[in-house]
């Protein structure tokens, strides 16, 4: 009796907040892989949230695991920013560059993280927590665990999840918007892409110019940017194609594993479950819901000055969630007219708002950090 | 959860001011690209 009383004396240690927090974990496993809703991110993120709400867990304190990998990978920035290379690495600039006007866009995008700022504060979080809260419009993992953790917020675990979670549901917050703010005629405007050959000293310079404008304009985001571009110039200088299909490929692959696990330290119950949560995920889906209005009213006002009409529902491409965003307007597109294929533009829209994400949080961070 | 519009108010600069740098800094980037893509063609020109 006293051995089985010392094997499962943790027993009596199991908190019904713990049972929620597997709760949690395991309804994140779920969407990673019944409804393939961010996989790589939300299942480590659901199986670290069991691991680290098991009584007396050994994966979390002074010396577990999970807090070692925090302190060397996220408390340092270390795993966003190497993960920022594969991203560079994966993303091609040439719809952008043949287009660089579609920037525009990237950056009306935004302004959904700017309104979420004023109303997390107006909720009464303080302005570091608000503005880490806000970047959550950034639609950008990297660049919101990066901003949060500069920051110092004390709500990194549910921003995380919000952030990825929302990320994974463009498909179904971003249409219901845009057709809220457009007519049917608006979204039938067809943009015939005209292809531009971009060459290869024009894809060099890119990353090399946006790493000087950006880093000089908000020093404290250079890092992000910096190895965001470094990444893409492995790509396209022509030279360094092992390079740069390990970091698409493997080193991206390497970061997301640890990634995801590791942030999961930060939903311990006592941390996570808590009334701010909720209201942080709330505030997550305004930010998302104000970044869509943002490009496409930002559309629909250039329209009023320009012959050449835009279709407004590409400015809704501007947010960062990279190639997703794209191919859920395109559709969008093609469901209103068969013929209209505005995938190019679209394209472009999207990872202009890669770069623009990340310069709002670098203003973000200069202006409250 | 309290309601806390002072603090609301005192955050419409930044949201001013975010934005606004944001275009800023985009225009200054459309800029070089545009330039950018004026060497581009001319130095392929040249080749």
């Amino acid at each position: 009796m006293e051995f089985l009383n010392d094997l499962f004396f943790n027993v009596a240690n199991i908190q019904w907040q713990m049972v929620v927090m597997w709760l949690i974990g395991g309804i994140l496993i779920y969407l990673a892989i019944a409804k393939d809703m961010e996989p790589t991110l939300l299942l480590p993120m659901g199986f670290g949230a069991i691991l680290v709400n098991l009584p007396l867990s050994g994966a979390i304190g002074e010396e577990g695991a999970l807090t070692v990998l925090f302190n060397a990978g996220i408390a340092n920035e270390l795993f966003p920013l190497i993960l920022f290379i594969g991203i560079g690495a994966m993303i091609d600039f040439g719809p952008l560059l043949s287009n660089p006007k579609l920037m525009l866009f990237g950056a009306a995008a935004q302004f959904g993280i700017f309104m979420t700022l004023s109303l997390a504060s107006l909720f009464g979080f303080d302005l570091k927590d608000a503005a880490s809260i806000a970047i959550i419009g950034a639609a950008d993992g990297p660049t919101s665990i990066f901003v949060a953790n500069t920051l110092g917020s004390n709500y990194v675990g549910a921003i995380m999840v919000a952030a990825y979670s929302y990320m994974a549901l463009v498909p179904i917050i971003q249409p219901p918007v845009i057709k809220l703010l457009t007519t049917k005629k608006e979204r039938c405007i067809r943009m015939p892409y005209e292809e531009k050959s971009v060459s290869k000293l024009t894809r060099i310079l890119f990353p090399i110019i946006i790493t000087v404008v950006v880093g000089i304009v908000s020093p404290a985001s250079v890092s992000l940017i910096g190895f965001l571009m470094f990444g893409n110039l492995i790509r396209e200088c022509g030279v360094l194609n092992s390079l740069s299909e390990t970091a698409q490929k493997v080193l991206a692959n390497l970061i997301t594993i640890f990634l995801g696990i590791t942030i999961a330290t930060k939903m311990h119950y006592e941390q996570f479950l808590t009334p701010s949560t909720l209201l942080i995920i709330g505030l997550g889906l305004f930010a998302f819901i104000f970044d869509t209005a943002g490009g496409v009213l930002f559309a629909k006002f250039l329209n009023l000055f320009t012959k050449k009409k835009l279709n407004p529902m590409i400015g809704a491409a501007g947010i960062s969630a990279f190639p997703m965003s794209a191919r859920v307007i395109h559709k969008m597109g093609l469901k209103e007219d068969p013929g209209n294929f505005l995938l190019m533009h679209t394209i472009g829209v999207n990872v202009s708002g890669q770069i623009a994400s990340v310069i709002a949080g670098g203003l973000i961070l200069n202006l409250v950090g | 959860m309290n309601i806390d519009v002072n603090a609301f108010l005192s955050t419409l600069p930044i949201m001013g001011k975010g934005m606004l740098g944001i275009f800023a800094v985009t225009v200054v980037i459309v800029a070089a690209m545009m330039l950018l893509n004026r060497a581009g063609s001319a130095n392929s020109e040249e080749q």
